[in-house]
């Protein structure tokens, strides 16, 4: 009788999952649960050039569909043996039994599962049903929130992180009305640090975005037809609007797991090899999992960047077919360096390693108010350089930085 | 092995140089160069080039 590993989660860290689990030597069946419609996409593009470019036709359904298919994932492993049930999702787990259950009511047995499920938005708490209320994770998001970004439109950004400045400038150069509410006191503070952050918010600011930062939403205000007519901050103040975008962080897709005794208040609890708490046959992979990080003297983070599922992965799927096999999974090496970028107007900001641990901020190279010039940020905590940011440096200025944080990161790693 | 890379798509980010020094180097902000058949040695770190591409820019034909 074949053996069968189930990859919860159909978006990257499914797909990533699925290519090293064939690459590490599984030659039996694989079955990937999916909740989205589509095969696995790039996701980046949503909030730049497919709210850019997208020309909203009124099937919302088959533009998400144009959407997804133009930015899928090329899938690099013989298709056989390889069994994708899209569109569905697991709703809970028997771990003991090693059996999980689907929306549609099937169950699946499995010997390996890996935990793939990603995030969701979170969303505001509010009894307002508008449907100017507006996400952005998905395709099918991305397409409903194009047709409401129409020129001269008044749209309200919740949240100043990466999604909600991205979603913010490429709203201005659709023509809207925007303003971006944050209760920190500069956009994208944690990873940027303070005078970063102020400098690319000056950026922002000459381009006509409006910042009301130190502010927090306390209510969505409906109009007698139920439409949006704007949101009420806590100074008292009212900012109308027709859209309302929500980019206030994420939830990790957990709760299927909830009833084996797991750790599940941030994600998944994994160790070093990716293994869910230790055991044999469940990992995790993508940002879901919390795992040891070196700059944090091996405590366990979760991190949402790009780069994380194709990284964790690589280490995740040679442990399960180990471990499946009866044998103890290789030693796992030095993590890799953690990548990420945003593209907001003109500005490209890079990352490096984890500045949003920092304490302090310094600035490395360039001047922070000429960021066109470009700029390179260090990222300290304890006096350790855990992070590099940069804005408008080439990606081969970036080269020292990288090394030296590789050999903070060596020197601080904790073996598993 | 033969590399292919989309400039089309590529926004020189330099993640493949960084994945693969040998057979990809970014001069400077927009001038990607690379090696269009390297050597069957560096297949593990193409594959992870073309993994690692944000745009998805990079492809590998037998």
């Amino acid at each position: 009788v074949s053996r069968r590993v189930v990859v919860a989660g159909g978006s990257l860290g499914g797909l990533r999952a699925v290519e090293r689990l064939r690459a590490a030597g599984w030659r039996e069946h694989i079955t990937v649960v999916g909740a989205e419609p589509h095969m696995p996409y790039n996701r980046p593009p949503l909030s730049k050039a497919v709210l850019r470019e997208l020309v909203p036709n009124g099937d919302e359904e088959a533009a998400a569909r144009e959407v997804a298919a133009a930015a899928a994932f090329p899938v690099r492993v013989d298709s056989s043996g390889i069994d994708w049930r899209l569109g569905r999702t697991v709703t809970g787990t028997d771990l003991d039994a090693r059996r999980l259950s689907l929306d549609d009511g099937e169950t699946i047995s499995y010997d390996g599962l890996v935990v793939a499920t990603g995030l969701r938005p979170r969303r505001l708490r509010t009894e307002a049903t508008t449907p100017g209320r507006h996400v952005l994770r998905t395709a099918d998001d991305a397409v409903r929130l194009r047709g409401a970004l129409v020129a001269g439109a008044h749209v309200v950004i919740v949240g100043a992180g990466f999604i909600g400045c991205e979603v913010a400038a490429t709203a201005r150069q659709l023509g809207c009305d925007v303003t971006v509410v944050e209760p920190l006191p500069e956009p994208m503070v944690g990873p940027l640090g303070g005078e970063l952050a102020g400098a690319v918010r000056l950026h922002h600011e000459r381009r006509g975005i409006r910042f009301r930062l130190a502010r927090s939403l306390v209510e969505v205000r409906c109009g007698r037809n139920g439409g949006l007519e704007g949101v009420a901050l806590d100074d008292g103040s009212i900012v109308r609007c027709d859209v309302l975008v929500e980019a206030i962080g994420s939830h990790p897709n957990v709760e299927w797991l909830e009833g084996n005794g797991l750790d599940l208040s941030n994600g998944v609890l994994c160790d070093d090899y990716m293994r869910v708490e230790g055991r044999a046959d469940i990992v995790a992979v993508g940002d879901v999992a919390r795992r040891p990080c070196a700059f944090l003297d091996g405590q366990p983070l979760r991190t949402e960047h790009w780069c994380v599922p194709t990284d964790t992965a690589r280490r995740a799927a040679p442990t399960l077919v180990a471990q499946l096999d009866g044998l103890a999974p290789a030693s796992t090496g030095q993590p890799p360096l953690s990548t990420f970028w945003t593209d907001q107007f003109d500005l490209r900001i890079q990352g490096l390693g984890v500045p949003g641990i920092a304490d302090e901020y310094s600035v490395l190279e360039g001047r922070v108010h000429e960021l066109e010039s470009g700029v390179a940020v260090g990222a300290w905590r304890r006096g350790t350089l855990t992070g590099v940011l940069t804005v408008g440096l080439a990606p081969a200025a970036m080269r020292p930085y990288r090394e030296r944080l590789l050999a903070t990161q060596a020197g601080m790693t904790v073996t598993a | 092995m033969k590399v292919i890379v989309d400039l089309e798509r590529c926004e020189y980010h330099g993640q493949c140089a960084i994945a693969a020094p040998e057979v990809f180097d970014l001069k400077d902000e927009s001038t990607l160069v690379w090696e269009a058949q390297p050597d069957a040695s560096l297949r593990d770190d193409v594959e992870a080039a073309v993994d690692v591409c944000p745009t998805q820019a990079i492809s590998i034909q037998d």
